[in-house]
């Protein structure tokens, strides 16, 4: 056995899917607005933001669960769940990671995130995630000398008012559809960052996210703003443990770009799927959404999506100020149970206005996979551009490739242009490179990797070689 | 609305000879339809075309009942001219004339069904048709005959008709190896009328249907066509819409390849102007191997017309070897016009071919520039460049003498 051949079968099962065993203080089981206070109470929150929670709340009344989607699933009980949860050892924030618990620090070694300093020479500024609080941030003092503000949501509400104050909510407002509205009233924490005007950021950003306790939802926010001219690349990676029951994770991003500003959003997405029957995993039911706020600016969505029982998500781009661009780079996998709806929402509102949209779609086994997506180009566009590939690949006919993309064109100046193609990898193709020695498998995942390679090279380096393996250890046991 | 029809129902059963069942029937449908109403934009299938909101736009109180007991007179001057053919004449909601002078008597066969009732679509307008019909035929080719020459549709109105709901529902059934070309003519001099059409085709094994609706006559009805079509092994169907004359037309194809080596065709055209709205929407369901599909859309827009394509190609787990290929293409003149689309794939089965492509912009003004430079004036380019682009659907076409007939009539010279 091979070097290659030992890492991917230490890899073949779920390596992410241990649990880290650690007191917790939750709140109340179930929702309610004494849940949101007590939220709002344990993080210190100011008065506005407690109202702005409670708001969202009274909205999340009088909403109903979409049921449009295809990917169905049983009712979730939004009283069964736990909204808070956080390791005991963070109750007194600890000043440095020195103080941190140990316990954490070794979940987070053993995921391969670089928390501790001789770490760093990995050159990423972390912030990771643990349930509902954030325990680290790293390289602040870097960052804080260039203006760059990178650090908890929740210490962004403290320390920041203004800021968050001002752009939350901005892009995803309390109105908004029923698990962003859910989320605006418990969400727990997430990342903040500010990239002041004319910065360019030196690193990578980035967030780990990880769930660990048991019957939790994980509702995170993140804000990021990109002022005049600055530009800044964000990474966010997520695993879960392995637990027989469907955890749900419903989280929203919110980017806002001013003139000549750029976001670049990657995301390798790698919650627990579930096991080979479809028992357990993550419903990843997440709202991101980027607005191009300024002239020129442009947001960039990156995404490998391998994980999760069910996916559900739309990363969209709102392209308001003019010139500006929007982009969004998918691959999707889903293999045995999983399911997927995932796809973008381009809004063209600006002049002159680009988007570009390149969905690579894998599903085996028995898995369900479907690209949504919409191009909607409004008459004050003029001059604007959309180019959207979604290209799917199947591998037995057990599983479903489906592609619903809503095209509407306003503007008579502007044009659109939409491509899409089912197949599975062709014969020859696979016997070209099995007769040149590669086995079954290996011709697949070259192949695979081929098919996805438009996407992983959108990706920073250190995520292009994990996505790579990733697209690989996914698609295990598919073949043959 | 209910009051309205519920007595334009009653008046309409007045005057029908009808069993007791056969009331009781229509009477289910027609509360189905008073539960359910029209289609609104609430429904993912009239997304894009609110037809309630068109209704009470364009129509305001819409009247069911039409008195169905006097003839009306065939104007044989919207007959078409150099071509033969058979006709089924349909004015103002009443089928006045079937004739197949053409054709071997012993091989057609028209059969009255008025009783039974279409289960095809699940939508309130089948509820409606249902409910008021008030005459239903079965046309029947028998095994191995194919018609001499094409039978076309002639669906007129006049001005005696205004405000009406009018409900036309066929049946055809190719039985083997025969073959029928159909035209739908629409022709029209009233306004304001809703026009509520089902066909359903049964194409049995190595039958071929080519059906070209044509509606080519400015007028400020609105239409909803619905064509179901079952195929059996080694049938062939072609369906060719032309999208240009009414207010608001849409046209619904559903077409189930049940048998082996079965394929369908559909080519459409929107050319619109003003403030028309028309929809094509298409269904293919791939439910056997080696089926084939084969769909291109073009339109052209101008002033603030909207158009909508919704098509989707179906192919379900044993579908293997399946070929689905779906184009719509539009060209918008004027910066109020809209065109929207939905192609959407839904596939089962991993050894399938299937791909979809749309585009959508203005006219290319180098393609023009070309042009002019060679000495064309401005509008003479852009004649021949929409033309040229049209003709594209047109040339789909299988049938050359229809073909001719479809290119006289939107004015396209080779």
């Amino acid at each position: 056995m091979d070097d290659r051949q030992k890492e991917i079968e230490n890899l073949k099962d779920y390596k992410y899917g241990f649990s880290t065993d650690i007191e917790n203080t939750r709140a109340p089981k179930g929702l309610n607005e004494d849940v949101i206070k007590f939220i709002s109470k344990i993080k210190k929150e100011p008065l506005w933001m407690l109202e702005f929670r409670l708001k969202a709340f009274e909205r999340f009344k009088l909403l109903k669960e979409p049921d449009w989607q295809k990917p169905k699933y049983p009712k979730i009980d939004y009283q069964d769940l736990y909204y808070y949860s956080a390791p005991k050892s963070m109750d007194d924030k600890p000043k440095s990671l020195d103080e941190l618990d140990p316990k954490l620090l070794e979940t987070y070694k053993k995921l391969g995130i670089p928390l501790q300093e001789q770490a760093r020479l990995n050159g990423i500024a972390v912030d990771a995630v643990f349930d509902s609080v954030s325990v680290a941030t790293t390289f602040r003092e870097e960052l804080s000398k260039l203006g760059i503000i990178f650090c908890p949501i929740s210490e962004a509400i403290q320390n920041y008012p203004e800021l968050v104050k001002k752009y939350l909510g901005s892009v995803i407002p309390t109105t908004d559809h029923f698990f962003a509205t859910l989320n605006s009233a418990v969400f727990t924490d997430g990342s903040f960052a500010y990239i002041p005007e004319g910065v360019r950021c030196p690193m990578e950003l980035s967030t780990y996210f990880r769930i660990n306790a048991s019957n939790t939802g994980q509702f995170e926010r993140t804000l990021i703003v990109a002022d005049k001219g600055s530009y800044v690349s964000y990474l966010e990676g997520c695993t879960a443990p392995m637990r027989d029951e469907n955890q749900l994770h419903a989280a929203n991003v919110e980017l806002i770009a001013l003139d000549d500003a750029e976001i670049k959003y990657s995301t390798v997405q790698n919650w627990y799927p579930g096991d080979k029957d479809g028992k357990g995993g993550i419903y990843n039911f997440v709202t991101k959404r980027g607005l191009c706020k300024g002239r020129n600016s442009k947001i960039s969505w990156t995404q490998v999506e391998t994980g999760s029982a069910i996916t559900w998500k739309y990363p969209s781009c709102i392209l308001k100020g003019d010139n500006s661009v929007g982009e969004f780079y998918s691959i999707a996998i889903t293999n045995n149970h999983q399911k997927a709806d995932t796809g973008t929402k381009m809004i063209h509102l600006g002049k002159n206005t680009k988007s570009k949209i390149i969905s690579k779609g894998i599903s085996a086994g028995f898995s369900d996979m479907t690209y949504r997506g919409l191009v909607d180009i409004s008459p004050k566009a003029s001059n604007s551009n959309n180019y959207t590939q979604c290209d799917s690949l199947l591998m037995g006919n057990k599983c479903g490739a489906h592609t619903v993309p809503y095209i509407k064109n306003k503007n008579s100046e502007s044009n659109i242009a939409h491509e899409a193609t089912t197949s599975k990898i062709s014969e020859e193709q696979l016997h070209y490179c099995q007769q040149r020695g590669l086995n079954a498998e290996e011709a697949v995942g070259l192949i695979v990797n081929g098919f996805c390679k438009e996407v992983l090279q959108q990706l920073p380096m250190e995520f292009a070689v994990e996505a790579q393996k990733l697209v690989g250890i996914s698609l295990e046991g598919s073949v043959g | 609305m209910k009051e309205q029809l519920q007595k334009d129902f009653d008046n309409i059963v007045k005057n029908l000879n009808l069993s007791q069942k056969d009331i009781e029937i229509k009477k289910f449908y027609l509360d189905n339809f008073i539960n359910r109403g029209f289609p609104n934009r609430k429904e993912e299938d009239w997304k894009f075309s609110d037809l309630n909101q068109i209704i009470k736009k364009e129509i305001g109180q819409l009247s069911f009942y039409s008195d169905y007991t006097h003839t009306n007179k065939v104007d044989t001057s919207v007959f078409v001219d150099g071509l033969e053919h058979n006709k089924i004449v349909f004015i103002n909601g009443r089928i006045e004339k079937i004739d197949f002078d053409y054709e071997q008597k012993d091989k057609i066969e028209i059969i009255d069904q008025s009783e039974t009732i279409n289960k095809l679509n699940d939508n309130s307008l089948s509820d409606l048709n249902n409910a008021f019909t008030n005459k239903s035929f079965k046309i029947l080719v028998k095994n191995g005959y194919q018609l001499v020459k094409p039978l076309i549709l002639y669906h007129t109105t006049n001005s005696k008709i205004c405000s009406k709901n009018i409900n036309l529902r066929l049946e055809f059934e190719l039985d083997k190896n025969s073959s029928l070309r159909l035209i739908d003519l629409f022709n029209d001099t009233s306004e304001k009328n809703f026009l509520n059409i089902f066909y359903n085709f049964d194409l049995k094994e190595n039958a071929v249907l080519k059906n070209y609706k044509v509606d080519k006559f400015e007028n400020k009805n609105i239409k909803y066509s619905f064509n179901n079509i079952e195929q059996d092994k080694d049938s062939i169907s072609e369906t060719f819409i032309l999208s240009t004359g009414s207010n608001f037309f849409k046209n619904e194809i559903n077409c189930n390849l049940n048998g082996k080596f079965s394929s369908a065709f559909v080519n459409g055209i929107f050319s619109l102007n003003n403030n028309k709205h028309h929809e094509i929407r298409t269904i293919i369901n791939h439910l056997t191997e080696n089926t084939k599909s084969y769909q291109l859309i073009k339109s052209v827009l101008e002033d603030s017309s909207k158009a909508a394509y919704q098509g989707k190609i179906f192919v379900n787990s044993e579908a293997q070897k399946t070929d689905g290929y779906q184009l719509s293409k539009a060209i918008l003149l004027n910066k109020e016009s809209e065109f929207n689309v939905k192609p959407e794939l839904e596939i089962y089965a991993d050894d399938v071919k299937c791909s979809h492509g749309s585009a959508s912009g203005s006219l290319n003004e180098d393609s023009i520039f070309y042009l002019m430079s060679r000495g064309l004036n401005y509008h003479q380019s852009r004649e021949l460049l929409i033309n040229g682009f049209l003709l594209d659907v047109v040339e789909k076409i299988t049938d050359s003498e229809i073909k001719n007939l479809i290119k006289n009539l939107i004015g396209i010279k080779e």
